[in-house]
C-alpha cells in the first residue's frame, strides 16, 4: 500500500470540521440522513487525500447515526427491524456500488469517475427530490394540518400483495409486508451511500411512498439503515489503514450535538416538514452538482476544454452551494423548531380561552 | 422545547459527562501520532478506529444528550406515528 497522507490538525481546520459536523448532524437527525455529503468535500479542501476523506465520513457517521437512532427511538419513531432489513440489503448495494466505481475509475480516471456521480446526483436528485417537492407544496396547498400523512397508492398497493414465505410483520406500517420489496429498496439505498455519499435520499423517500410509512417513521428507521452501512464501510476502508480517526472523532463531536437537536426538532413538527427539508436540500444540491458537470465533460475532452481559472471558478461555486444548501436545511429545522415551540408554549392559554 | 425547572442533579449529569468528554479528546489529541498509526495499521487492526468511534459515541452521546437537556431543550413528547 502506498504511504498516505493525513494532514496536521490545528485549532483553525478543527473548529470548521466541528461546526460543519455540527451542521450535518443536525440536518441528519431531522430528516434522517443528507448532512453527511458536504464532509467529504470539505475535508478534501483541508487536503486530505479522496480515499481518506470518504474513509473518515463513513467512520463518523455509523456512531452519528446509533446515537440518533437511540433518541428516535426513545421517542417512538424508529422501525428496528425494517431498518436491519433494509440496512442488510443495502450493506450488499454499498459493495456492488463501490465496485462500479472502482471500475469507473480504472476506465475513465478521476473525471469520469466524477462525472458518473455528478450525473447521479442531477438524476436521482431531481426525480426524487421534485416528487418530493411536489408532495411537500400539495399537501401545504391543500389546507390539510399534514398531521396524518395518506399513504399513496403505490403503497397500498405493495401492502396488498401477499407472496408466501416472505411476508414479514412491520411495527411502523402495522401490517406485513413481502421483503421481496423491501430488498431492492434497500438495495438501492447503498448502492446511492456508495455513490453520492447519501442513502437516505432514496431510503427515506421509498420507505415514505413505496412501502407506506410515515415521513418521521422513515427518516428515523434510516438511521437504523445508515448505522448498518456505516459500519460495514468503516470496517471496509478501516481494513486497508484509511480512516482518520482524528477527523472522525472531531466531526463527531460536532455532530452528535446537531443531532440530538435534530431529533429532538421531530417532536415539534408537522410531518411534512420533513419532507420540505429534504426536498429543499434535495433541489440545492443537484444545482452546486449540475454545475461541476461541464468541468468534467471538458477534462474528459467530450466539450471543448475550460480554462483553468474556469474550472476552479465552476468547482468553489458548486461547494459553495452545496454548504448553503446544508445552512438552508438547518435554518428551516431552527425555525420550524422555534415556531413548534412558541405554538406549545402557546396551547394551555388557547385551551384556557373557551372556558 | 424549554421546561422552566431543572432536576438538581441535572447539572452535575452534564459535567460529569463533559469532564469524560472532555478528557477522552484531550487524550486523543496528546497521543494523536500513537492513535493514528494504531488506528490506520489496517487489516484486523480495524477493530482499533471502531472501538474508539463507539466509546466516543457513548460517552459524548451522553454529553451532549445531557447538555440540551440541561438547557432545558427536550422532547415535546414520545411521538408514536403512523
Amino acid at each position: 500500500m502506498d504511504a498516505i497522507h493525513f494532514i496536521h490538525l490545528d485549532w483553525t481546520n478543527g473548529l470548521y470540521l466541528f461546526i460543519v459536523g455540527f451542521v450535518g448532524g443536525l440536518v441528519s437527525g431531522f430528516i434522517g440522513s443528507g448532512g453527511a455529503f458536504v464532509l467529504t468535500p470539505a475535508m478534501m479542501s483541508l487536503g486530505v487525500p479522496g480515499i481518506v476523506a470518504v474513509a473518515s465520513n463513513m467512520c463518523h457517521k455509523f456512531p452519528k447515526a446509533l446515537v440518533g437512532a437511540m433518541k428516535r427511538h426513545k421517542y417512538g419513531q424508529v422501525d428496528i427491524k425494517m431498518g436491519l432489513i433494509m440496512g442488510t440489503s443495502a450493506e450488499v448495494g454499498v459493495l456492488v456500488g463501490a465496485h462500479y466505481q472502482e471500475l469507473i475509475k480504472q476506465n475513465f480516471g478521476d473525471a469520469g469517475s466524477n462525472l458518473y456521480v455528478s450525473v447521479a446526483f442531477v438524476i436521482i436528485l431531481g426525480l426524487v427530490g421534485g416528487f418530493v417537492m411536489r408532495d411537500t407544496i400539495k399537501t401545504y396547498r391543500s389546507g390539510e394540518s399534514g398531521d396524518e400523512e395518506k399513504p399513496t397508492r403505490l403503497s397500498l398497493w405493495v401492502q396488498s400483495i401477499h407472496i408466501p414465505g416472505t411476508m414479514v410483520y412491520f411495527p411502523s406500517l402495522k401490517t406485513r409486508i413481502s421483503i421481496l420489496f423491501t430488498i431492492p429498496l434497500g438495495f438501492a439505498t447503498g448502492m446511492l451511500a456508495a455513490t453520492i455519499a447519501v442513502g437516505g435520499f432514496i431510503g427515506v423517500p421509498a420507505q415514505m411512498y413505496v412501502l407506506g410509512m410515515s415521513s418521521l417513521m422513515s427518516s428515523a428507521t434510516e438511521l437504523v439503515i445508515a448505522f448498518v452501512m456505516g459500519v460495514g464501510g468503516t470496517i471496509k476502508f478501516a481494513w486497508g489503514g484509511y480512516v482518520d480517526i482524528r477527523l472522525a472523532m472531531i466531526i463527531l463531536a460536532g455532530s452528535l450535538f446537531g443531532i440530538q437537536l435534530g431529533a429532538i426538532g421531530t417532536t415539534y413538527v408537522k410531518p411534512y416538514m420533513i419532507k420540505l427539508v429534504m426536498g429543499v436540500i434535495m433541489l440545492t444540491v443537484l444545482v452546486s452538482r449540475a454545475m461541476v458537470i461541464p468541468v468534467y465533460l471538458s477534462q474528459l475532452e467530450i466539450i471543448s476544454p475550460m480554462t483553468t481559472t474556469t474550472m476552479t471558478l465552476l468547482k468553489n461555486v458548486s461547494f459553495s452551494i452545496m454548504i448553503l444548501a446544508l445552512m438552508f436545511g438547518a435554518g428551516i429545522i431552527l425555525f420550524a423548531m422555534l415556531k413548534g415551540r412558541r405554538e406549545h408554549s402557546q396551547q394551555p392559554i388557547a385551551l384556557k380561552l373557551p372556558a | 422545547m424549554t421546561q422552566p425547572t431543572q432536576p438538581k442533579g441535572q447539572l452535575l449529569k452534564v459535567l460529569g459527562w463533559g469532564a469524560a468528554s472532555i478528557m477522552m479528546y484531550a487524550m486523543l489529541l496528546i497521543y494523536e501520532q500513537q492513535i493514528l498509526k494504531w488506528s490506520t495499521k489496517g487489516h484486523w487492526f480495524f477493530v482499533f478506529p471502531i472501538m474508539i468511534a463507539f466509546a466516543f459515541s457513548f460517552v459524548h452521546g451522553h454529553f451532549t444528550g445531557e447538555f440540551w437537556r440541561s438547557l432545558g431543550i427536550r422532547a415535546k413528547k414520545s411521538s408514536s406515528t403512523q
